[in-house]
């Protein structure tokens, strides 16, 4: 399309150019422009991608049956991260089962139920900031009410609690997007049928809605599974060669493995150290994976 | 006695009037068309029937509408068991995403039944009296939204008679079919009159003419006449009626 | 009737979970001022605020946060130098340029980006470019505000993608199809058309990966050396607000005026960050007019 554009008329918005410009062909200046957004747009992929690469290509060595199934050893300088993945595993569990409905819920409160008033504003208001609240200020939060005024203690529960927080924004705001979505007619056909409000949402809104609600859900997953700063002072041990048994216990957890290996430990290997990277990146970017299909495929539909 | 009485009946959405002091009753086992031109009223006075204005934000209303000589907007009413009495079959034909066979058991399960065989039941009933039965018995796990246009309208009134209204109100039912499959509409209907009151709103005037029993003329929101079919398309009162009949406006 | 009761608990859950929200903000706002505000019960406000020496456990401490908040302005600055004109640059190529598939991809890889945990992002550096920026500059250390700039930048880069290439998306075709009917080229009508139309979008994006920037916390930690002196250039090592609290709260004696002086730092960064959103918020309300 512009090459057909381009090469009909001399554009008169050239008149104005510079005299330098009014030298150049505009097609050429075009050709420049383009080849520097490529660039600029390059400048990100390949980096993520050698990112990528680089932590797959070194963490790969590392990555044995032992390594994921056993307990770290010698100043968790050699063994396994098994704590870690386990700890992380049952941190993210917590996590999502208590974000998971009162995100939701949100999101139905928001689309369904609130009209136009100031306090939907202020809902509003408060999860754009929450989203925005940087996250070791959840930490903090974390440490003041579960940690300690609630005595819960470093702990599963006091991490998860503030995971969970940390999230919401990220599943109300997906949730609402898919409710939004889900035509009101539908909505209109079940009341006309006599369906009450909630019975409408239950078996005609939810059902359709339901893909983009878990993209959601699977989005706040990742993130909760790679955050560090929230969980610094509320859950993650820094050794605990151990599993928990309740959820008033400390786990170790994989992003903060990955820090204490990373620049507390002196004197370890480079493949421990990237075969814990590979891991937490693994899997943070297998949930991701997993939304953006989920993404593409439900918008494939509509 | 009237089985639908509107009482000086006011509707607006935020600050523009909808409905002006309207009063009407229709009779039961009647089919009642309502003409009108676009933004006269008409489909704002039939989702009054049912509340369904009520999802509207800034929608208000005034004045009193009676089923059966009860306010239904009076407070405390029940508004979920008022339109499982009063079932509506809207413009575009609006299957929900499901199997035939789920579309129409929707809203008897919302009532609790779960019963197989009394479902079963309901959707041969229901379909037969849509004139549907005989083409979708073999395939009802079939997603409603392959059906035709005209097959998925048909379906749409069989939905709504599942429920057991008494009372269906048909939003220009057949704005988006073609004349076979309108044909195949309004032979439902005629014979649905027999067991339920019938409001049809209608854009298509002959349409009017074929079904209905008395025809009421909307104007800006206000009813300008009602009267029996054959008087109201031979003989109208009003200039404006006859104005909109014999297509001088509209 | 079991219905209608059961209908009625639900409904009120359902409002409960909506205000939940507000509530949450509320009680991190009030958990931050009852800690954080203590301190000025023993410590001067204005010393806080404007006082040059962090030295939280010499005798008699002092907890200036001027060095930190030097510390924070400079890693920011530098990665919005870097991460704006690129993400923009990027949002352009996606939005407008790029085929359908090749941008697919393309945005498939900044939202990969996005994902990639930040501690990640900290591991990365101090493998790869800390030692790079210290041989190539001939630093005695590569842990710099410099190292700091580039990976918060590359945190920064996925919000400024999407929120401006949002800005990008939302512009009526008809504006583009006005400027190439009067004989424009594609990029002309980019450059004088497209960039204006989504400036308020862009300002959002630039704010919003601002506000992404200050409040990174464990990449920073990890490569820009900690430092807690007024910087006098890239080249220095220096600490920023964040840092602070993740690398000194584990050490702190809880009720300390140390403990409390960390949650003086969250107020600080609650706020500025609430301002950023806010000021975010407004253009991209100006954007939907």
């Amino acid at each position: 399309m512009n090459e057909t554009l381009d090469t009909s008329t001399t554009p008169p918005a050239a008149v104005k150019e510079t005299l330098l410009k009014q030298i150049l062909n505009p097609r050429i200046v075009q050709k420049g422009a383009f080849f520097l957004l490529l660039l600029a747009t390059l400048l990100v992929i390949v980096p993520v991608g050698m990112i990528v690469v680089i932590i797959v290509a070194k963490g790969a060595p590392a990555i044995s049956w032992e390594f994921l199934s056993a307990m770290p050893s010698r100043g968790m300088r050699a063994g396994g991260i098994f704590p870690a993945i386990i700890g992380s595993i049952y941190l993210v569990g917590a996590t999502i089962v208590f974000a998971i409905p009162v995100g939701v819920f949100s999101a139905i409160y928001l689309v369904e139920y609130a009209g136009n008033t100031l306090l939907t504003r202020m809902v509003k208001l408060a999860i754009i900031n929450l989203a925005g609240v940087p996250s070791i200020v959840y930490g903090l939060f974390g440490l003041g009410l579960f940690v300690i005024f609630l005595g819960f203690g470093p702990s599963i529960l006091a991490g998860a609690l503030t995971l969970a927080i940390m999230i919401l924004p990220i599943i109300i705001t997906t949730s609402k997007e898919a409710l939004d979505a889900v035509p009101k007619s539908f909505r209109e056909a079940s009341l006309a049928l006599g369906a009450s409000k909630w019975q409408t949402i239950r078996h005609v809104v939810l059902p359709n809605a339901l893909p983009g609600i878990l993209t959601g859900i699977i989005l706040g997953i990742s993130r909760a599974a790679g955050e560090t700063a929230p969980i610094l002072f509320t859950v993650a041990a820094f050794y605990l060669p151990r599993l928990p048994t309740s959820v008033f216990d400390q786990v170790m957890v994989l992003p903060y493995h990955l820090f204490v290996v990373s620049t507390q430990i002196p004197n370890i290997e480079q493949s421990y150290t990237y075969g814990t990277a590979l891991v937490l990146v693994g899997m943070v970017l297998v949930t991701n994976l997993a939304a953006i299909l989920l993404r593409s495929k439900y918008r494939k539909k509509l | 006695m009237s089985k639908i009485v509107a009482r000086e009946l006011n509707a607006w959405y935020d600050k523009k009037c909808a409905v002006k002091s309207l009063s009407i009753e229709i009779n039961k086992n009647e089919i009642l068309g309502i003409i009108g031109p676009a933004n006269s009223g008409k489909t704002t006075f039939l989702r009054c029937l049912n509340r369904l204005n009520d999802l509207e934000p800034h929608f208000r209303i005034e004045g009193n509408v009676l089923i059966d000589g009860r306010d239904i907007y009076a407070k405390g009413a029940d508004v979920d068991a008022l339109r499982k009495r009063v079932g509506m079959v809207f413009a575009l034909p609006l299957p929900l995403p499901m199997s035939i066979y789920e579309n129409i058991v929707y809203g008897p399960r919302r009532q609790g039944i779960s019963a197989r065989q009394k479902l079963d039941g309901i959707v041969e009933n229901s379909l037969k009296e849509a004139y549907l039965w005989d083409e979708v018995k073999d395939r009802l796990d079939m997603p409603a939204m392959k059906l035709s246009g005209g097959q998925q309208q048909r379906l749409c009134i069989a939905r709504a008679l599942a429920v057991e209204p008494e009372i269906i109100l048909f939003d220009e039912p057949s704005s988006g079919l073609d004349p076979i499959s309108t044909a195949k509409v309004e032979e439902a209907m005629l014979k649905l009159k027999e067991k339920y009151t019938i409001v049809l709103v209608t854009n298509h005037t002959k349409q009017a003419a074929r079904v209905s029993d008395r025809v009421a003329f909307f104007l800006m929101g206000e009813l300008v006449e009602i009267a029996p079919t054959a008087r109201m398309f031979t003989n109208p009162r009003d200039p404006r009626t006859e104005g909109y009949i014999s297509g001088k406006f509209g | 009737m079991r219905k209608k009761i059961t209908e009625f608990i639900i409904e009120k859950i359902i409002i409960l979970c909506g205000v939940i929200s507000i509530v949450f903000v509320a009680l991190i706002f009030f958990f931050l001022l009852k800690e954080g505000l203590s301190l000025f019960t023993t410590y001067p406000a204005g010393k806080f605020i404007l006082g040059s020496h962090w030295y939280p456990v010499s005798e008699p401490p002092k907890f200036g946060i001027i060095s930190l908040i030097a510390g924070s302005l400079w890693v920011t600055l530098g990665a919005i130098i870097i991460s704006v004109p690129i993400g923009i640059a990027s949002a352009i190529y996606i939005s407008e340029i790029a085929p359908r598939k090749v941008r697919d991809i393309l945005k498939s890889g900044i939202e990969m980006l996005a994902a990639i945990p930040s501690v990640v992002i900290g591991f990365v550096g101090i493998t790869t470019l800390v030692p790079l920026v210290k041989n190539v500059f001939g630093l005695p250390t590569g842990l710099t505000a410099l190292s700091g700039s580039v990976m918060l930048a590359f945190m920064a880069v996925p919000t400024i993608v999407s929120i401006a290439e949002d800005a990008f998306y939302s512009i009526p075709k008809r504006y583009k199809e006005a400027a190439l009917a009067l004989g424009a080229t594609h990029w002309q009508t980019i450059w004088r058309v497209l960039i204006r139309a989504a400036f308020p979008g862009i300002v959002a994006a630039s704010m919003l990966g601002i506000g992404r920037v200050i409040g990174e916390t464990m990449a920073v930690m990890m490569i820009t050396g900690n430092m807690a002196r007024i910087p006098h250039s890239f080249f220095d090592p220096v600490r920023t607000l964040t840092a602070t609290i993740a690398a000194e709260m584990g050490e702190t004696v809880r009720g300390s005026d140390h403990y409390f002086a960390l949650f003086a730092i969250g107020i600080v960064l609650f706020i500025i960050t609430f301002l950023i959103n806010l000021i975010a918020d407004i253009y991209i309300n100006k954007e939907l007019k």
